[in-house]
């Protein structure tokens, strides 16, 4: 084009163009600010991230080191172990935090693992349909059959426990409602007046999955995401409980809850703490997820 | 060289069917029109009469199946785009034949500014990087009048009104220089004053980019104002063509005259039901073996129900299919 200069007189209505133009970030955040929970929930999200991180750092002794005359220690008993010791006198609070750190890996890659397979699978049920769609989604129904635990323990029979075979076993075991979810965002998006537009100015198929498609289909996976890392953190939890976690000395807040059992009537504590952890994880991960979900209502991007 | 003489598009013969359970609906049935060079021709009728499906039908943007393009030729600058490759389309849509649609409220993407939207389209179909890209943007944005465009580039489709909208998608349209640009019902969904201005500013950006524009409506007012030259639809059908000034002053299908004769009591409201023309739109399933407008027509007989009219040519550029079209 040759000139700017405006053939159109600006229109009239160009006044009623709110002056507000605040971004779609910022419109979530808003709106997620507004949901107590879900900002008590995102707060210890961050703690329990953070003292994952810095474990190192933070940590009173080395968890593994075996004090044997200190063994048993309740909690606030001895200010030099803050939160006890255990059978073999190990600082229950060192524990915790490198646990955490497992844990919280655990449930990371796993959630991971579990959203990458869950997009690939359902986009390209969604966008391709017809007889892909019918191959996957068969294939998601078979998974489906079986219970989680079932398929974790038979896969975990053959592959050594480490924090990446479970990590991956456990979101290559739980991504099919992911891939639903992600399918049927993509089918109820192709549908769009804004995609067609965008294939009828020359815009190929992998543009239109993941420029289009994609990006609108983010805000329910955030959710998914969220809530399937305290799924993971519960499930490692679970199949330490039947021996196939993460293997001692390395500390995880399965691991160490499955260890307390031996002790249970005599120092409760030992579970209780652990427990606790894995609780307070699961339910600020939820917390965090629903507000997500609520602060990304779909009402929102088109309003 | 020899001046090209053909039109920028012919279309001739175009059927395009769906397969539905209920049977086969031929939702466009042999249509045949062109297009000159900064011509704007009209498509009016009612809704249901096949005008959206033959637009998408000619950049192949219908979802087959249910829809199957089953005769016909669309032929831009020489080529059929009928017979390209999914890539040469690619490359024809937007780049040679840019299409607005009639809902501006959800045409943009929701996820990204306006701005990056039409960044994207510049730097795929001229390979330019973002930079570049982004000046034409904001070009484009104020070229279409939207207030403070420098603003705006970062704004986010919700945060525009609709007729704001409806002029981003037509910067976004011309972004690549189009020859032609389809417009879908482009004011329908507009309040009344905002049609005025957007059809305004395509009139004003046709002549400015030397754009043919095929202009699809049922609204006569909208045709009246911008259009050269007019088909009008019916049932799948063009049932007569003309230059617009014949098309309201000599029309001679009984359809056209019943369209006409609706305008005043209607005035630029939604015209899904004809005063005028009593029935509706047939079942395009069962279609009667002659005239489809028959079974509405104060002029129809048993010729008319029995055998279907074919165009024919009451001066050389207007032709009519209906039996009576000489009758006066
Ligand atoms: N995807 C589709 N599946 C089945 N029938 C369709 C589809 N799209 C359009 N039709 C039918 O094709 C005919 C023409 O529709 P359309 O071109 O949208 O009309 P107009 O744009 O003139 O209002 C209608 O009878 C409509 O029901
Ligand atoms: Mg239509």
């Amino acid at each position: 084009m040759t000139s700017t200069q405006n053939i159109i007189a600006e229109a009239p209505e160009a006044a009623v163009v709110a002056a507000r133009h605040e971004s779609f970030v910022r419109l979530v955040l808003r709106r997620f600010l507004r949901h107590r929970l879900a900002v008590v929930g995102a707060v210890v999200v961050v703690l329990l991230c953070a003292s994952a991180l810095f474990a190192n750092a933070v940590a009173p002794h080395d968890p593994t080191f075996l004090d044997t005359k200190h063994r048993f220690l309740a909690p606030f008993q001895d200010m030099g172990f803050l939160l006890g010791t255990d059978e073999l006198g190990r600082d229950t609070l060192s524990r915790l935090l490198y646990g955490g750190r497992v844990s919280l890996a655990v449930g990371v890659v796993a959630m991971l693992t579990t959203v990458l397979s869950g997009l690939v699978v359902g986009l390209a049920a969604g966008y391709y349909g017809r007889w892909v769609d019918d191959l996957l989604m068969r294939f998601v129904d078979t998974m489906l059959c079986f219970p989680q635990v079932f398929l974790l323990l038979v896969v975990a029979a053959f592959v050594p426990p480490t924090l990446i075979s479970i990590s991956l076993i456990i979101g290559l075991t739980s991504w099919m409602e992911v891939a639903r979810i992600v399918r049927g965002e993509i089918l109820y998006l192709k549908e769009q007046d804004f995609v067609q537009a965008a294939r009828a100015l020359g815009a190929g198929g992998a543009r239109i999955m993941f420029k289009e498609l994609l990006p609108n289909a983010i805000a329910p996976v955030l959710v998914a995401a969220t809530l399937k890392v305290a799924t993971a953190v519960l499930m490692e939890s679970y199949i330490s409980y039947l021996g196939y976690g993460i293997q001692p000395p390395l500390a995880s807040w399965g691991n160490m809850l499955t260890n307390a059992q031996g002790y249970f009537d005599t120092v409760p504590y030992l579970a209780i703490l652990p427990g606790a952890m894995i609780t307070l994880t699961v339910m600020s991960f939820n917390f965090l997820g629903d507000g997500l979900r609520d602060a990304l209502d779909p009402r929102l991007r088109m309003d | 060289m020899a001046v090209d003489h053909r039109p920028l598009l012919q279309v001739e013969d175009l059927k395009v069917q769906f397969r539905l359970p209920t049977g086969i609906l031929p939702a466009v049935d042999g249509i045949g029109f062109t297009l000159d060079r900064r011509e704007t021709l009209g498509v009016v009728g009612e809704s249901g009469s096949g005008k959206t499906v033959s637009s998408l039908a000619l950049l192949r943007l219908l979802e087959t199946p249910p829809a199957e393009i089953s005769a016909g030729s669309v032929l831009f600058e020489g080529r059929d785009l009928l017979g390209l490759s999914e890539t040469e389309i690619s490359d024809v849509r937007g780049r040679s034949i840019a299409m607005i649609f009639q809902e501006p409220m959800t045409s943009l993407n929701p996820v990204m500014t306006v701005g990056y939207q039409i960044d994207e389209a510049l730097m795929r179909h001229y390979g330019i990087p973002r930079r570049e890209a982004r000046a034409r943007t904001l070009e484009l944005l104020t070229l279409v009048g939207i207030p403070s465009p420098e603003r705006n580039i970062d704004g986010y489709p919700h945060q525009l009104s609709g007729g704001m909208r409806q002029r981003v998608m037509i910067a976004l349209a011309l972004s690549c220089e189009p020859k032609i640009l389809v417009a879908d019902e482009p004011t329908t969904a507009l309040d009344v004053t905002i049609q005025a201005q957007i059809l305004d500013l395509m009139v004003g950006l046709q002549e400015k980019f030397d754009t043919s524009i095929l202009l699809i409506t049922h609204d006569l007012a909208v045709i009246a104002e911008t259009a050269h030259r007019v088909a009008v639809m019916y049932a799948g059908r063009i049932v007569e063509a003309a230059p617009v000034a014949t098309i309201f002053g000599a029309p001679r299908h009984p359809y056209t005259q019943g369209l006409l004769r609706s305008i005043p009591r209607i005035h630029r409201q939604r015209l899904d039901v004809l005063a005028e023309i009593p029935g509706g739109v047939p079942d395009l399933t069962r279609l009667p073996p002659g005239c489809a407008f028959a079974p509405r027509c104060p002029r129809a007989d048993a010729h008319c129900r029995q055998e279907r009219p074919m165009p024919v040519a009451v001066a050389p550029d207007h032709v009519v299919s209906c039996w009576k079209a000489n009758d006066g």
